[in-house]
């Protein structure tokens, strides 16, 4: 038992959060870097690529760096500490995930010297507006054909699928709609012929896409990993995924939470700093048990991310994300009910710290869904 | 960061767990793991066997019955203790009076007192609370006078858990009215049978017996039983509170109270299938669940953040871990009530050992409402939750 950081994941915390700090430091920069072409800041995504943020779940041999769950645990507590609005969980974590582990020899050394060193960026094409949250419900079709496949159907709320270089989308080669057998992940350049992006602003300040497939044409090669057999690995893909958005929603509650304390003891009224008030001291003191109880599940999920029986990890992963969702949401509420009327002002951070967390719990499922699997499965899994 | 225990670990896990379910006898653990009141028997009993194998009293300094633990084997220890329904080792006895006597008693205190305390050969009760000094417990107003070689105790106390069987009781006794409250108190040891001492007994909502009410009138106590400094009691009662951090929460039996909960819903019918069957109850038991494992976890970092360090300093953690579990604790028997149904209404009738009788419904499922009803302490004593979140708000968020 050991919830200890290597000097190496220290100094790596460490200096995530200096970065952050300096990017983000004026909440007035995040619009700016909202209004560039893309979304986001490159020069930011370039300092994340010198520091090795970009190639950090990367094994060496690929040009990485061999971080696993705990790593990156730490760069999402970051970002999430700075509203970052830079791609990494579309990049990164979903399609560098999926490409490190179904992609070809070829195409790991295409795409991930690039990615790592911040010339280019993926998005995964996966959510389909009649799945909701079933990660097994894709009516995109893949029909083979002589040259490769032809793609058709259309995918929703892509994160970051309006600036991505690569497309990683998700479709069937067999089966019925809810089949679990049958889904099948391609490579795809959104500038093939077919390839329709509409671009928007989410609510929490990033960016997304619906993207409709009409008659795409692909090479064989663009097929990542084995036909048909595409759904434990995006099931394990979007479990990393479930445990860097608890990661992120833990730095954001921590940041929200001391706001509003030290909000609580300058705002004065009736004579006195509100923070003397014990009716309001008490949901302050439930802001911290709130963040804490996240921050033990922000831990477990990193660490029950790595479990080998999936169907323990996915268990793990739902009670994780269940527990964090449950407590940003009421964190939010209270930061915002705390502060009063200027937490609902748009030129004040509470908000968006507040609109990014309603976002990130509801994102791969929302605190009913996970609840439903850890209820499926009988309850937890008994750790070793 | 590894939620793993060690092959070391491990192994010390192993052993207290044989031994926890081979030893301690069988009905004991039963009457534990189903929330009925145990005999004085039964904790002597129990901790006899567990003090026997140095395992009654880990947390006191070697040379008087303690264990050279790490953290995370005084962690495994209570967790495997909770999760074997094997009764704590008596509170009284071994994480308040006998630590403060081991800190700040006198050596005459210490070769009297400790190896009777560690066996359970004396019973000790706790003579804190008053009818006016609760949560405001340094408003308390029982008096001692000292006259010659005594002191002559005067008030009352209240809430005393298990007094009934109590062979002697630590107070705080106010010894000077003059100065800040928290300044004129001291410690003291009092012999219950000592003349002036009336003992009456309350009964709870569960309609057991656990608490009790002590009048003092005139009460002489030797002035030798007077623990470290006189005025100096608020300090060790402090000492002693923080004393309990690791299994406040009882997270090893919540989790054990939840496995029977399952177990008990998967074998209690409801219309066509069983209670465990309807989506509604299960939900709320995977909640308890998901809540228990985050604390856990709490918990874990708690142990881990003291090793190599000296930790009688509160933090944080120790008033989550009592608000969270608390709050899990009484969820969990409120689940028990739930899969008793209709058969959580009979109350049987009691024997004079206040021991339930053979019950009506399912054995077990008499004993689930009272525990529902007892539970409603855990929120209230020890600091109330909302005396944590004063806490909280004061220490850790500078409110």
């Amino acid at each position: 038992m050991d919830f200890d950081l290597t000097d190496e994941q220290r100094m790596l915390s460490d200096s995530i959060r200096r970065l952050v700090a300096d990017a983000y430091d004026d909440f007035e920069k995040r619009k700016t870097y909202r209004a560039q072409p893309r979304g986001y800041a490159d020069a930011n995504w370039q300092k994340f690529a010198e520091m090795g943020l970009l190639g950090l779940p990367f094994s060496e041999d690929d040009g990485g760096f061999g971080g696993g769950p705990v790593e990156t645990m730490l760069v999402c507590e970051q970002f999430g500490r700075g509203l970052v609005v830079e791609p990494y969980l579309a990049t990164v974590v979903l399609g560098g995930g999926l490409l490190k582990r179904a992609g070809s020899a070829e195409q790991r050394a295409e795409l991930i010297p690039a990615i790592a060193e911040g010339s280019l960026t993926l998005a995964f094409a996966h959510q389909e507006r009649q799945a909701r949250h079933d990660l097994f419900d894709i009516a995109t079709t893949a029909t083979r054909n002589a040259d490769g496949y032809v793609l058709n159907g259309a995918k929703g709320v892509v994160l970051h699928g309006d600036s991505a270089d690569r497309l990683i989308v998700s479709a069937r080669t067999a089966g019925a709609r809810r089949d679990r057998d049958g889904i099948s992940l391609f490579l795809l350049d959104p500038a093939t012929a077919g390839v329709i992006r509409r671009g928007y602003a989410t609510q929490d300040g990033l960016r997304a896409a619906e993207v409709v497939l009409e008659n795409v044409s692909v090479p064989a090669s663009a097929l990542l990993g084995a036909e048909g057999a595409a759904l434990p690995l995006i099931e394990q893909v979007v479990d990393e995924a479930q445990a860097a958005i608890c990661a992120e929603a833990l730095g954001a509650m921590e940041v929200l939470r001391d706001l509003t304390v030290d909000y609580l003891k300058q705002r004065t009224q009736f004579g006195q700093p509100i923070g003397n008030f014990q009716a309001l001291q008490h949901r302050a003191a439930d802001m911290l048990v709130a963040s804490e109880q996240a921050r033990s599940m922000a831990m477990y999920a990193a660490m029950m991310v790595q479990e080998a029986d999936p169907a323990a990890r996915r268990v793990a992963l739902s009670a994780a994300k269940a527990l964090v969702a449950k407590n940003a949401d009421q964190l939010g509420k209270d930061a915002i009910q705390l502060h009063g009327g200027i937490a609902v002002t748009e030129e004040y951070k509470a908000g968006h710290y507040f609109k990014r967390l309603t976002m990130l719990a509801g994102l791969f499922g929302d605190v009913d869904h996970h609840l439903r699997v850890v209820v499926a499965a009988g309850g937890l899994p008994e750790a070793a | 960061m590894d939620l793993r225990y060690t092959p070391d670990e491990i192994a010390f896990r192993d052993d207290l767990r044989k031994f926890f379910r081979s030893e301690i006898p069988l009905p004991i653990r039963r009457k534990v793991s189903e929330g009925r009141a145990l005999a004085r028997d039964d904790y002597v009993t129990s901790q006899r066997i567990l003090h026997a194998k140095g395992l009654a009293t880990p947390n006191w300094p070697v040379q008087w019955g303690g264990q050279d633990w790490t953290p995370v084997q005084r962690y495994i220890y209570v967790e495997e203790l909770q999760a074997a329904a094997v009764p704590q080792p008596l509170g009284f006895n071994v994480n308040m009076v006998g630590p403060v006597i081991a800190t700040f008693g006198s050596e005459a205190q210490k070769q009297r007192f400790l190896p009777s305390t560690a066996n359970l050969d004396i019973w000790w009760a706790q003579g804190f609370s008053e009818p006016g000094a609760g949560s405001d417990l340094a408003s308390l107003k029982t008096t001692a006078r000292r006259e010659g070689e005594e002191f002559i105790v005067n008030g009352q106390k209240t809430w005393t858990t298990l007094g009934q069987y109590a062979d002697w009781i630590f107070c705080l006794v106010r010894t000077d009215s003059t100065v800040k409250k928290q300044a004129g108190i001291s410690f003291i040891l009092i012999d219950m049978k000592t003349p002036g001492i009336t003992l009456r007994p309350i009964i709870t909502i569960d309609g057991g017996h656990e608490v009790n009410e002590v009048f003092f009138d005139e009460v002489r106590v030797p002035a030798e039983n007077l623990v470290g400094e006189l005025n100096k009691g608020w300090d060790y009662a402090k000492f002693l509170l923080s004393n309990e951090r690791i299994g406040i929460a009882r997270i090893g039996m919540t989790k054990e109270r939840l496995a029977r909960v399952k177990r008990l819903a998967q074998e209690t019918p409801a219309g066509e299938g069983m209670v465990w069957d309807d989506p509604d109850f299960r939900r709320r038991l995977a909640w308890s669940e998901i809540e228990l494992k985050a604390l856990e976890i709490t918990q874990m970092r708690v142990v881990a953040a003291q090793r190599g360090k000296a930790s009688d300093k509160p933090d944080p953690s120790s008033s989550i871990l009592k608000i969270k579990g608390s709050e899990i604790q009484q969820a969990s028997t409120q689940l028990l009530v739930d899969v008793a149904g209709p058969y959580a209404m009979p109350r049987p009738d009691r024997d004079e050992e206040g021991l339930n009788l053979p019950s009506v419904g399912p054995d077990w499922a008499d004993a689930a409402a009272p525990l529902f009803f007892n539970y409603r302490k855990v929120s209230i004593y020890g600091g109330s939750n909302e005396i944590q979140r004063n806490i909280i708000a004061k220490a850790f968020l500078g409110l």
